[in-house]
């Protein structure tokens, strides 16, 4: 009895381990949260947002990386999302099961591990010097496309293999072609799957710098970019050059910089979640 | 039916024209899918333009510095005037910090799986599991920032000799970001082992330790393991984090207070600078940039690999 007592206790004290093990990252993000707030609220201000980056710490602003940052996220949207749902619609209604079907997917489980400064290299030779588009929005957005290409495959397949096999057989049985049965039956229940997918790669992409610093995005912009074509910062980058400089006044800075992408990401993964909450009321089986 | 009043031109006309419309729609069906193949291929074209890009920048680089030396030499100092070429501070540096990430992020994040899975009452799971996820889905950029200004000047306290920039706080913040990836993917494998396998441990009376520590992980090992090799690729490849905290002087140490550089922060130390393109000092980040490449591949390809194979045992 006894040592069955002393097991149990055993047993107890490691469940309070297990506990504060699962605790720990948590108390850490709020250490992080606090820290970035507590530095960081001061110089959230209307002007901070408005203006271009300064030798001054006082006068600088994150106004050209704010625009860097939607220019390059709606251009890779614009590529990576109807290419990631294509190669999920191939890889999930149509792909034989076949050596290439597993070829294409060991390659996009495999490059989903690639370090994103590897597609950096890819990037710079590639869309920088091979195809002369230099250091400009285009050239960080195709290497971001490719980038978060592996997550909204593995989304969008996740979405589509959820939608159930009858819908596709009763529409096959009035005599739909295939892509009839994809278009007007499989995509609409699967599209809000397919959008917070979307979102959740995106926001993995809004807080990449590594790939785009390798391609040579640029630390000081003080213009606004008009053009795929121009030169770029982004957020991370920004707050990268912050914290990497000696002053404390462009460290506070970074850390109002990092509250503002912060609350870009929470707001695109709360719309993910509302979106998905939203739109999967409507289907019901 | 109007049928009887049609001429027999008539109908084959009509015929013909469900005839064409319906190779048409045929064709249009193979047009769609030659789209959507080549969609999926893109995967396969980028892997084989990443392997083509290292290739073409690292050759020539290999044809003027030896392989022995690059392996070999204890020094890396291409951007100075007396050059040597040897990548070992480098892969040091990067296993220093991935080393003291993992030494944080192993033990840490198996307990919470354990947690998870074996002990928390769903609801405690339903509320800890998606907060644990937001640890990943932080920028690693924001990590950079707080291990450089809040978890070095702490340390800084406690441990006298910590230099400004140093691997281990870099390597503990990293070791923090990498807790949701083994505790999600290690949460799967010991949810995946069957009940049956608990319930009769509890019926010899086991105790919900025992059963957790000599049946499940036992039998979720493979997963376990798997998810510790992906948490080593992703430390190895990260580059914020070290960029800004671990500093930028490729010195061969083991001693986690001092500065060091990873390979990926050499990357983006010569990408901020003005190297001209096409020079042999440029071309050392193509040849660092393979080297980490062929090594997270590894890493990945054995995980995937254990990960299949532990999948078959369940189905």
């Amino acid at each position: 009895m006894e040592r069955r007592r002393r097991r149990e206790i055993v047993g107890r004290v490691f469940e309070w381990i297990a506990l504060g093990a699962t605790l720990f990252g948590l108390v850490v993000l709020a250490l992080l949260l606090f820290d970035v707030a507590r530095r960081g609220l001061g110089v959230l201000s209307w002007s901070f947002l408005t203006r271009y980056p300064s030798r001054f710490p006082e006068q600088a602003g994150i106004r050209s990386a704010l625009l860097g940052t939607l220019w390059v996220m709606g251009l890779t949207a614009l590529f990576a999302v109807p290419l990631g749902v294509a190669a999920a619609i191939y890889l999930e209604e149509y792909a034989p099961r076949n050596r290439l079907t597993r070829l294409i997917e060991l390659n996009i489980n495999n490059l989903a591990g690639v370090p994103s400064i590897i597609y950096g290299l890819l990037g710079l030779e590639l869309f920088v010097r091979s195809l002369r588009l230099e250091r400009s929005i285009l050239a960080g957005a195709l290497t971001l496309s490719l980038l978060i290409l592996p997550i909204l495959i593995t989304a969008s397949r996740e979405a589509l293999r959820a939608v159930p096999m009858s819908l596709r057989e009763a529409a096959f049985a009035l005599g739909a072609t295939r892509w009839q049965v994809i278009r007007h039956q499989v995509l609409p229940v699967a599209f809000p799957g397919i959008l917070t997918g979307m979102i959740l790669a995106l926001s993995r992409a809004i807080g990449e710098s590594a790939p785009l610093i390798t391609i040579g995005a640029l630390t000081f912009i003080a213009f606004d970019p008009r053009g795929p074509l121009d030169p770029f910062t982004v957020l991370p980058i920004q707050i990268f050059n912050w914290v990497s400089r000696p002053q404390a006044g462009f460290h506070t800075r970074a850390a109002g910089a990092i509250l503002v992408l912060l609350t870009v990401l929470l707001s695109m993964n709360s719309l993910a979640i509302y979106l998905r909450n939203r739109l999967q009321r409507r289907y019901r089986w | 039916m109007g049928l009887t009043t049609r001429s027999m031109a008539e109908v084959y006309a009509a015929r013909f024209q469900r005839g064409m419309a319906a190779r048409w729609r045929e064709l249009g069906e193979l047009a769609i899918q030659a789209v959507l193949f080549f969609a999926a291929m893109v995967s396969v074209f980028t892997t084989m333009g990443i392997v083509a890009v290292l290739a073409v920048e690292a050759i020539p680089f290999f044809q003027r510095v030896s392989l022995i030396e690059f392996l070999t030499d204890p020094q890396w100092t291409p951007l100075f005037a007396q050059k040597h070429f040897g990548i070992m501070p480098l892969v040091v540096g990067t296993f220093l910090t991935s080393a003291v990430a993992l030494a944080l992020a192993m033990p840490v994040g198996l307990l919470s799986a354990v947690y998870l899975s074996e002990y928390a009452p769903s609801r405690v799971r339903a509320i800890l599991k998606p907060a644990l996820e937001v640890l990943a889905g932080i920028p690693t950029v924001v990590y950079g920032y707080f291990a450089l200004l809040f978890v070095t000047p702490l340390l800084k306290r406690i441990i006298p000799g910590l230099e400004t920039f140093n691997a281990l706080s870099a390597g503990l913040t990293m070791g923090v970001m990498i807790i949701p990836l083994i505790s999600s993917l290690s949460e799967d494998a010991l949810y995946a082992v069957p009940t049956s396998l608990r319930e009769a441990a509890y019926a010899l009376g086991a105790t919900r330790l025992e059963v957790a520590v000599r049946v499940v992980i036992p039998a979720a090992l493979s997963g376990i393991v798997a998810s510790f090799i992906l948490a080593a690729s992703r430390a190895i490849g990260e580059t914020m984090i070290v960029a800004i905290a671990a500093g930028q002087r490729p010195i061969l140490t083991l001693d986690p207070r001092r500065a060091i550089e990873t390979m990926t922060a050499y990357i983006v130390q010569v990408s901020l600078g003005d190297v001209p393109h096409g020079t042999l000092e440029f071309r050392t980040i193509f040849a660092v940039g393979l080297v980490l490449f062929l090594l997270t591949l590894a890493l990945n390809l054995l995980a995937i690999r254990i990960i299949e194979r532990y999948r078959e045992v369940y189905r």
